[in-house]
């Protein structure tokens, strides 16, 4: 069944709204916009929904032919794939680390764990949005870590790694910070209230 | 504005030949004033924090020239027949809270009826004209330190679409109500050599401000620029405002993007933001220093995002 929605005129995001309401129930749909803005706009939200999208340009005006994809996914945003990097960015995960040996048990295994756990993590495809680091969790940042490399190649990846203030100065290790960047509360405290996913370790 | 002769003086230190944030004025030899205006209309729906956010954006163009300000007047367009008098009450009662949180007097302003609601405030502040900061005396080896978020102008959109949530609604309004008071006070005590808010022409068209025209190049690296959590999501549903398309528009040729870069991160350091962070380029030795002091006192996260170089001159590369 296909549907036409003419969006001529309409100020932004309401292209984009419209164009949301009329995919619930048509699975074609025809837009006509008259500025590039919109015409990016509505063919980057019907492609972020997994349809298929035609451009027609005629004196200024944009005609945009859209297709839903049988097997695409209903309006429920997708974790981000990076380019180039084959990984899955899960951007709703915060990994909240406020120890450096992980477990409750002899502290050499907690550490044999904690380096398990960073090395699994990197090689794997989960990439969390966010780690903090709180407590003797930053000294997995600093110089002498073993998981250092680790920290470093999530770091490179896209991962947000943030080691905090106090803590270092407690320890004395701000400038000895090698991986991520120094954070403080306030930061830290915004980061879980808006996490979806927080695990702590 | 071209054609128009604009009056001038001897004492006028910035003013619109140099174009700034703020006009800047010598009274004596350690002296000058800042004056700067800015209006505009709703940004958030909740009338107490519209008026916040219109006074911390009015007061960021005196931070950003290294000035203190002093004294507000309010500028009030609104529409008494449709609308009650209770909402322009919580508007003024945001922005005269937010100017005393900065040490600021009002003394007076003006109204007028009009359709459409706006808000804002012409702000004078004081500076030593030795100290002026200019958006135009970078220096090579120069690092650039941005003290807040990117991504307002996006989020904004999403809201207005109904697709942003409470949390992040939240996060957005106090990042815009947030003085850039405490990070102009820190930056104070270390060499820096130019500044200014990001604003309007979003991240690079303000740095592209900066190096129009000079012998000199901007280089940043996208992973180091703080952004705002979930912006990402809401450009990649095509939630961007048509001001980013015009900023693009406007300066996308004076920047090379590399293949890293996509185009949702670029659409990211076009977005016009409301109430921006500051842009400080501080000399290389006192760039880390000055980076963790605001990282540390500052609500928001604070990037070193780049530094200026040689090469490609009057151009910006992002990495």
């Amino acid at each position: 069944m296909e549907k036409r929605l003419d969006c001529r005129g309409l100020a932004c995001p309401q292209p984009v709204m419209e164009t949301k309401k009329a995919l619930v129930e048509a699975d074609e749909l025809i837009v006509l916009v008259d500025n590039p803005a919109a015409k990016e706009n509505v063919k980057r939200f019907a492609e972020s929904q997994g349809c298929k999208v035609e451009v027609k340009e005629e004196n200024g005006q944009f005609t945009l032919k859209i297709l839903k994809q049988k097997t695409a996914e209903k309006s429920i945003p997708k974790p981000e794939i990076i380019e180039g990097q084959k990984s899955i960015k899960d951007t709703e995960l915060i990994l909240f680390i406020d120890t450096d040996a992980m477990g409750k048990g002899p502290e050499e295994l907690g550490k044999i764990l904690m380096r398990s756990f960073l090395h699994t993590l990197e090689q794997s495809e989960v990439r969390p949005q966010k780690v903090i680091l709180l407590n003797s969790g930053v000294k997995l940042a600093c110089m002498g870590s073993e998981v250092l490399e680790d920290l470093q190649e999530l770091a490179a990846k896209g991962v947000e790694v943030l080691a905090c203030g106090t803590c270092l100065d407690f320890f004395g290790l701000k400038k000895d910070l090698r991986a991520g960047r120094v954070s403080n509360m306030y930061e830290i405290i915004n980061s879980l209230a808006q996490a979806k996913k927080v695990i702590k370790i | 504005m071209c054609g128009l002769e604009f009056p001038t003086d001897e004492n006028l230190i910035v003013g619109m030949e140099r174009a700034d944030d703020a006009g800047v004025y010598k009274v004596s030899e350690d002296l000058a004033l800042v004056q700067t205006v800015d209006f505009f209309t709703p940004i958030v729906n909740d009338p107490y924090w519209f008026g916040q956010i219109a006074a911390a954006n009015a007061l960021s163009d005196i931070y950003a020239m290294g000035g203190v300000p002093k004294t507000a007047m309010n500028l009030v367009a609104f529409p008494a027949k449709e609308m009650d008098l209770a909402v322009l009450r919580l508007i003024l009662q945001g922005g005269i809270e937010k100017i005393k949180e900065a040490g600021v007097v009002l003394v007076g302003g003006h109204s007028v009826e009009d359709k459409e609601l706006k808000y804002g405030l012409a702000v004078t502040g004081f500076i030593n004209p030795q100290r002026v900061l200019t958006k135009r005396d970078l220096r090579l080896g120069d690092q650039l330190i941005l003290t807040k978020p990117l991504g307002t102008g996006i989020i904004n959109t999403a809201i207005k679409g109904g697709l942003a949530t409470g949390n992040i609604v939240d996060y957005v309004t106090q990042l815009m109500a947030t003085l850039n008071r405490a990070a102009a006070e820190i930056m104070r005590s270390y060499p820096v050599h130019a500044c200014t808010d990001i604003t309007g022409f979003g991240l690079l068209g303000h740095m592209a401000e900066m190096i129009a025209d000079l012998e000199m190049s901007i280089e940043i690296f996208a992973q180091s620029i703080p952004i705002i959590p979930e912006v990402l999501e809401f450009a990649a549903m095509g939630l961007v405002p048509g001001g980013a398309y015009k900023n693009r528009e406007f300066r996308e040729v004076m920047v090379d993007f590399a293949p890293s870069v996509d185009k949702i991160f670029q659409d990211i350091l076009f977005d016009p933001q409301t109430s921006g962070g500051l842009l400080i380029c501080v000399a290389k030795e006192a760039a880390q220093e000055l980076l963790e002091q605001l990282q540390e006192n500052l609500p928001h996260p604070v990037g070193l995002i780049g530094q200026v170089v040689a090469e490609p001159k009057g151009r910006i590369t992002v990495h």
